[in-house]
């Protein structure tokens, strides 16, 4: 039990459970857009390699920090643009176009990194985003020092999730986001352009899907790796649902895997020498699917999610 | 007294799909406080001709002109909705185009406020509530969609239209979904926006109502303008045969003799209370040479005891008796062999399958039978001479025996189902929506042979949304609200009101709340 108190009572451990969840949630907000037009986007896995590619590199070769944010986010645009005119232009399968943008954009990823840098053996380090006091929030007891270690995307990621909220619920855009994934025969009939609306969002899911591969070489570590993804965009999917497409559940949600991440590689480190590494490794992703049982059997699906929509055609 | 102005004219308006015209030179005009009335069989080019004026479809000739504020006559940019609407057209589809998940005041405000704004929720609030005062148009704005009756929901779509400035305003079918009390405070509704200026366009394809509500009658027919008439001027029979194109034989019903009991409803409860699909303490009886109605709002357990009859399900309590005898371990194929008849609600999707020809749909209850299969192996040869009997018959229009059965319009797959099923002499059968979605011959025809089924002696259930339906079939009713099944009587002692009330739920011994 020590032990276990001696986790939860560490600044570092939320410190790192909220750095855990950052990318996460740029990911989660994303997903939550695109599946909120009725566009399910399995590019995410791939974009965030795209993003965490895209952003690196741009530093790398002399772009600023935000520059290099503004890259991942434009490379993230573009593959949601790929994406949204094959499910939306074309009405096709939004499982298979999802599954090819990430292998696509995995490659890609790859691919560029490799031919720009030929010759390197290990991978070259950028200066990434530092972390920054903010004033009088740094100074409150226990969650001032967890926020005291956080770089200025993780402050991005947080403001976004209240931004994403005010602009679903409370502005005539979120209306029509929301509208034309439940039904987009009524925003047809109102004179607006479904294809636009789903066009748009996916665009701008995508970009901050992409984000979160940025925050992972520009912030959590200074270089590019492959592999380093490991399934986060698999994650934000799964978290979309738990969260029941809200964005403020969608931060809990993310908050929650971090802590079990976090959590479990304390763990490890406590009691590593009893039981196999695997298993600590294996717990974040149980437990989301047990959250997933537990709070998914009843969500409340936008209806029109994964339907195509084609004018004139009668619904 | 000069007429009033024109609001709309439509001007030899001409649609092809491919080979079919859909369409076909069609002209018309609306004017200020009128209600015209669209009637015309399915198919017969109504609701194309209103989604080309409402911009869903686009023409291949003719032009749509709205009278704009200054009292020109400008034309609508082909294929824009949103041009519509800004014009002042608005119309209700039959499909509601709502989004569920949102409230009624959202769905209306949906697409008039400018997308980067922050929206002006209160003052949209204050004007529909003002809307709502003087049309009579009353609902709940603050409750999701997705929680409103069907009446509800067809009143946010009015609001939305009359929300939008709407001088025109277009009804697909507005009354298929409602109760007759529901329809009836539709038309109140209608004529008090009529008499405030709106122009009103009615599709419908019931008689009945068109004649209570409207002011003048244009009827389609195969995409063509049949005829036009005044409310005045017209009955029931004349317009019958102008929309069918030829005199349309009356089906009667003459008094059947009926025998015993041969299938028993005893308190049969199934499904989660308050669900949409339960039933509770349902009780009844089919008798031999009998044909009841259950009458009933959609979604009221209906598909239920459908399913029951199909053997699709098992009660959870109570008990099905056939003969008298205990229902116990039923299944699809031990009804059928029992001598049950099923026509199922969704005729195209559960009726038959789709890729597979008409002689193997026909032949699909009785594979088993020593006449269409010996030691296991199908004798295709039979099953060519059945069908081609069957479509004979019962006058199934298809290419052939080997044609795929999704091929089919939805009247002659209907056909081919009372083909397959009626055959076979059943002694109970299930009539789910017998007739929906079929035009006025293909009705009788369905009818028809209903009515020769029980004068055979079997025991028919038909459930059906179309009272007027129910009335030319049934010799007593049952209705059906909220799972329970009450006793409604022989069909000759009720009226449409009586039934209506029961539809919504309320009892027969208690007076009917003052409106």
């Amino acid at each position: 039990m020590d032990v276990l108190l001696d986790i939860f009572a560490s600044a570092n451990f939320w410190a790192a459970a909220i750095r855990i969840a950052t990318p996460l949630i740029f990911g989660v907000l994303g997903a939550l857009i695109c599946e909120r037009a009725g566009v399910l986007n399995l590019g995410i896995e791939g974009i965030f390699v795209a993003g965490a590619m895209a952003g690196w590199l741009a530093v790398y070769l002399g772009a600023g920090l935000w520059g290099g944010v503004l890259i991942a986010a434009l490379a993230g645009a573009l593959f949601g643009l790929l994406h949204a005119f094959l499910t939306v232009i074309l009405g096709l399968s939004q499982h298979v176009s999802g599954i090819g943008i990430t292998l696509l954009a995995t490659s890609a990823s790859y691919f560029t990194y490799r031919t720009t840098l030929p010759d390197v053996s290990s991978p070259p380090r950028i200066a990434p985003f530092q972390p920054i006091a903010v004033p009088g929030l740094s100074d409150l007891p226990f969650i001032g020092p967890a926020l005291f270690q956080q770089t200025l995307l993780t402050w991005l990621a947080l403001v976004l999730v209240a931004i994403v909220a005010f602009v679903l619920y409370r502005t005539p855009l979120g209306l029509a986001i929301r509208a034309v994934g439940d039904n987009p025969a009524s925003v047809e009939a109102q004179g607006l352009s479904v294809r636009g609306l789903r066009i748009g969002a996916v665009v701008i899911g995508s970009a901050l899907m992409a984000l979160g591969g940025a925050f992972l070489t520009m912030s959590a570590f200074d270089a590019f790796f492959f592999g380093m993804v490991n399934g986060r965009g698999w994650i934000c999917i799964a978290l979309v649902v738990f969260a029941s497409w809200q964005p403020g559940k969608a931060l809990l949600g993310a908050l929650l895997f971090g802590a079990f991440d976090a959590f479990q590689i304390r763990l490890q480190a406590e009691i590593g020498q009893v039981v196999p590494g695997q298993v600590f490794l294996m717990m974040p992703y149980l437990l989301s699917i047990l959250a997933l049982v537990l709070v998914a059997r009843k969500a409340d699906y936008p209806r029109a999610l994964l339907q195509p929509w084609t004018k004139g055609q009668r619904h | 007294m000069t007429d009033p102005a024109i609001l709309l004219s439509l001007d030899n308006i001409t649609k092809r799909f491919g080979a079919l015209v859909a369409n076909d030179a069609i002209s018309l005009d609306l004017r200020e406080s009128e209600i015209l009335a669209l009637l015309g069989e399915n198919g017969a080019g109504k609701t194309t001709l209103m989604n080309i004026l409402f911009g869903h479809y686009v023409q291949d000739e003719g032009l749509v002109r709205v009278r704009s504020n200054g009292g020109d006559m400008n034309s609508l940019p082909p294929g824009s909705p949103g041009a519509a609407l800004a014009a002042g057209v608005g119309m209700v589809h039959q499909h509601f185009t709502l989004a569920e998940n949102l409230s009624g005041l959202d769905n209306i405000r949906l697409g008039t406020e400018p997308l980067l704004s922050l929206g002006r929720r209160a003052m949209a609030r204050t004007r529909i509530k003002s809307i709502i005062a003087e049309s009579g148009l009353e609902v709940d704005l603050d409750r999701r969609v997705a929680d409103l009756t069907v009446g509800e929901k067809q009143r946010i779509e009015i609001l939305k239209a009359l929300y939008r400035d709407a001088r025109v305003l277009i009804l697909d079918e507005p009354t298929a979904v409602l109760t007759p009390q529901e329809a009836e405070g539709l038309f109140v509704v209608l004529r008090r926006l009529a008499a405030n200026g709106l122009g009103v366009i009615f599709i419908s394809h019931k008689l009945g109502e068109v004649l209570a509500v409207s002011h003048r009658i244009m009827v389609l027919r195969g995409g063509k303008k049949a005829g036009e008439l005044t409310a005045a001027q017209a009955d029931r029979r004349a317009i019958a045969d102008l929309m069918v194109g030829k005199a349309v034989a009356e089906v009667t019903r003459t008094p059947g003799s009926i025998g015993k009991a041969l299938l028993e409803f005893d308190d049969v409860c199934l499904g989660k209370p308050s669900t949409r699909t339960a039933l509770s303490h349902v009780s009844f009886k089919l008798r031999a040479g009998e044909i009841v109605a259950l009458a009933g709002i959609s979604g009221n357990g209906q598909t239920t005891i459908a399913a029951l009859l199909s053997g699709l399900a098992v009660p959870d309590s109570g008990t099905l008796r056939l003969d008298g005898q205990p229902m116990t371990r039923t299944s699809p194929r031990r009804l059928v062999e029992a001598g049950f008849a099923r026509m199922p609600e969704d005729r195209q999707h559960d009726g038959v399958v789709g890729t597979m020809s008409v002689a193997e749909n026909i032949a699909i209850e009785d594979v088993r039978s020593p006449e269409l299969s010996r030691f296991g192996f199908l004798n295709r040869n039979a099953m060519q001479t059945r069908a081609q009997s069957a479509i004979a018959a019962y006058d199934v229009r298809c290419p052939g025996p080997d044609a795929e059965a999704r091929l089919l319009s939805g009247g002659n797959v209907q056909k081919l189902i009372l083909a397959r099923v009626l055959e076979r002499e059943p002694r109970i059968i299930l009539a789910n929506q017998p007739t929906r979605g079929l035009d006025i011959g293909a009705q009788a025809e369905v009818h028809r042979r209903i009515l020769a089924a029980r004068d055979r002696g079997a025991a028919v259930l038909v459930i059906s949304e179309d009272l007027d339906e129910l009335f030319a079939l049934a010799d007593r009713f049952l209705v059906i609200h909220a799972g329970e099944v009450v006793e409604a009587g022989p069909a000759d002692a009720l009226d449409r009101a009586t039934i209506g009330l029961l539809m919504a739920g309320q009892s027969h011994t208690t007076e009917p709340l003052a409106q």
